[in-house]
């Protein structure tokens, strides 16, 4: 149980920077999620709080105490590695067990523990295997055990899941979340799986190329981003971004493709005719009977994505753009179809910065 | 693949072995029949009934030799200095190179290179100079030592931990591991099949030393097994072949041993690629 402080931290390798300045105070107990596209620094992140970097400048706060300058091992921070990392040549037991066995724990006190964890995880009936004697989850499942036995004042999970299968992931992720809750430690998890992010994070922070782009909720990274790389990013299938300008004094959108859409939420800043970018996600999109509506789009279906419970229809626009649409099970067209943009369900960027633009 | 007996490839892999084995087999022959007839050049492939001579060399000897019992103990003790030695200072210096950050590391690594270009053959002289000046003549320590530093093992024991996995190394980090902590409890288990199969070849290399014992040693007290075969050929009276011989097999024998009880971790070595 800690709260943990990031000001103003800052890695460069050799003349790269890769991280410009993260700030991220977690809460006691919090789950943060760190989520973005391979490359743009959230394991480095991860690894500068656990102490295998060496941070170039900021601060790291545990509990208040600044522990940047620490070794690992001073730090009491456990971490879950992607590929596991367990020990080859050791039994579960002996896994779980080395940590304390360096503190200088009693051996009643270790096997105390190691059982205690074990017997929550699971574990109990496999502490004399090995781990290549182990499968995937149970691997998983170990290298949590390991983290957990320590009684660390932070976990830190680096792609735990990314290794298991579809459905193991799916269990895992559920284990995950209610062991995390059980436990109640502050904890934060790196992985580039929105839905991970979306289901296990109290909070979520979104990393692009190095810069904290949200930190907010999921539902509210997912209904308010905060630009149009993270509306992009989150959310399957992506969400589609049409071009337009500001119009009406600010009250509605018109469309480069023709329709002018009016804001449902309210008016925006900025001169008539400021380029501007209308993201809407393909569960919004409503199809229309031909000639209801007129600021419908006639799209012609390039590609069909039947997913059991619903189908995703990726169809081209008039000037030739991609836009998908997501419907439910049966209502799939096979040549065409005829599609609104909702006013209550737009999101408006500024075409320039990418910035979302919220009513005044 | 077809479960039938490949016919070719067992003739062809029995020819192979037929051809090594009939050399072992001709000393072995020869050790057991009379130095007389072996003289003569009468070399006969079926062994005659002498098998006392085994008795007789490693207790005895030959004229100018010291008992094979002592020939075998100074080379087990020589080859067992030398692998052990070389394997000890190999982890060290290989795990420095591996996994520390230290000023002029490549360079380190570099000159531990190339020594590989200057084997024992090539610097024997300035070698015997320096243990001379140490007074290390006919000295245990001065058969092995100069022998021990090896740019092979570190080799290839660097190349052994940079093959373990980063997380690995981390992992014991975050656990507490201190540098020597993970080496003892870590990394030497971990590549301990490894270090074994470098054991057998070391020990191998140590066992057929030849021109720096003959330099190093005169006292015939230091002799090994591999001298004592030449030093009996060598002799002024006519040549005992059947001790010759007998001895020939018997410094064969720690060798095979050697390999024999390490076989299941020697081609765990060679061949194991998880990690």
């Amino acid at each position: 149980m800690a709260t943990l402080k990031l000001t103003a931290l800052r890695k460069n390798f050799g003349p790269v920077e890769v991280l410009h300045g993260i700030d991220l105070a977690l809460t006691s107990g919090e789950m943060l999620v760190i989520v973005g596209a391979s490359g743009c620094g959230k394991s480095t992140l991860l690894r500068l709080v656990a102490g295998l970097e060496a941070i170039t400048s900021g601060a790291i706060e545990l509990d208040g105490r600044d522990v940047a300058r620490l070794d690992p091992a001073e730090r009491d921070i456990a971490m879950v590695f992607q590929n596991y990392a367990l020990y080859p040549h050791m039994s579960v037991f002996d896994n779980m067990a080395y940590a304390l066995k360096i503190r200088g724990l009693t051996k009643p006190d270790i096997a105390a523990r190691v059982r205690e964890t074990a017997e929550m995880l699971g574990l109990a009936p496999l502490l004399a295997r090995k781990p290549r004697q182990l499968s995937g989850g149970q691997r998983q499942r170990v290298a949590m055990g390991r983290a957990i036995v320590r009684h660390p004042k932070l976990f830190l999970f680096d792609e735990p899941l990314s290794n298991l299968d579809a459905t193991l992931r799916v269990t895992m992720r559920a284990e995950i979340k209610r062991l995390q809750r059980r436990m109640a430690v502050t904890s934060l998890y790196v992985t580039h799986d929105q839905v991970e992010a979306m289901t296990l994070g109290d909070r979520l922070l979104v990393l692009h190329e190095g810069r904290a782009v949200q930190l907010a909720t999921p539902m509210e990274v997912f209904e308010r981003p905060a630009n149009t790389y993270v509306a992009g990013f989150i959310g399957a299938p992506a969400m589609n971004f049409l071009p337009g300008a500001l119009s009406h004094g600010g009250t509605a959108v018109s469309l480069d493709l023709g329709p002018v859409i009016p804001f449902a939420d309210g008016k925006r800043d900025g001169a008539a005719g400021q380029r501007l970018t209308i993201g809407i996600r393909p569960e919004h999109i409503a199809p229309v009977p031909p000639g209801t509506d007129p600021t419908g789009l006639e799209l012609q279906v390039d590609l069909l994505e039947p997913l059991g419970s619903e189908t995703i229809v990726i169809g081209r626009l008039p000037n030739n753009e991609l836009l998908s649409v997501k419907l439910p099970k049966n209502d799939a067209p096979t040549h065409s179809m005829r599609v609104a943009f909702p006013a209550t369900h737009l999101h408006v960027f500024d075409a320039g910065t990418g910035l979302r633009l919220d009513p005044t | 693949m077809n479960n039938r007996t490949d016919w070719t490839a067992h003739i062809v892999l029995g020819l192979g072995v037929l051809l090594f084995l009939l050399p072992v087999w001709l000393v072995f022959s020869a050790s057991t029949q009379n130095p007389a007839m072996i003289g003569r050049g009468e070399l006969s492939f079926i062994p005659g009934t002498g098998l006392d001579v085994y008795w007789k060399v490693l207790t005895e000897g030959a004229p100018g030799v010291a008992p094979v019992w002592h020939l075998l103990l100074v080379s087990f003790g020589m080859a067992m200095a030398i692998a052990i030695g070389k394997i000890l200072i190999s982890v060290l210096s290989a795990y420095a190179i591996a996994f520390f950050r230290f000023p002029f590391r490549l360079a380190c690594f570099w000159m531990i290179f190339f020594t590989l270009m200057l084997p024992v053959e090539v610097r024997i002289i300035p070698t015997y100079a320096v243990m001379a000046g140490f007074g290390l003549i006919n000295t245990f320590t001065g058969l092995t030592m100069p022998l021990i530093a090896s740019a092979t093992a570190t080799l290839l024991l660097r190349q052994t931990f940079l093959a373990i996995p980063d997380e690995l190394v981390e992992a014991a980090r975050m656990d507490g591991a201190g540098p020597l902590r993970f080496l003892r409890d870590i990394l030497l288990p971990v590549s301990a099949a490894n270090i074994a199969a470098l054991f057998v070849i070391l020990f191998v290399y140590g066992w057929n030393q030849y021109l720096w014992p003959l330099l190093v040693a005169t006292d015939s007290r230091l002799d090994t097994i591999v001298i004592g075969i030449v030093k009996m050929i060598g002799a002024d009276t006519s040549v005992e072949w059947n001790r010759v011989m007998a001895t020939a097999v018997l410094a064969m024998l720690p060798p095979v041993a050697i390999v024999v009880l390490m076989q299941h971790w020697f081609v765990k070595g060679l061949t194991e690629g998880d990690k």
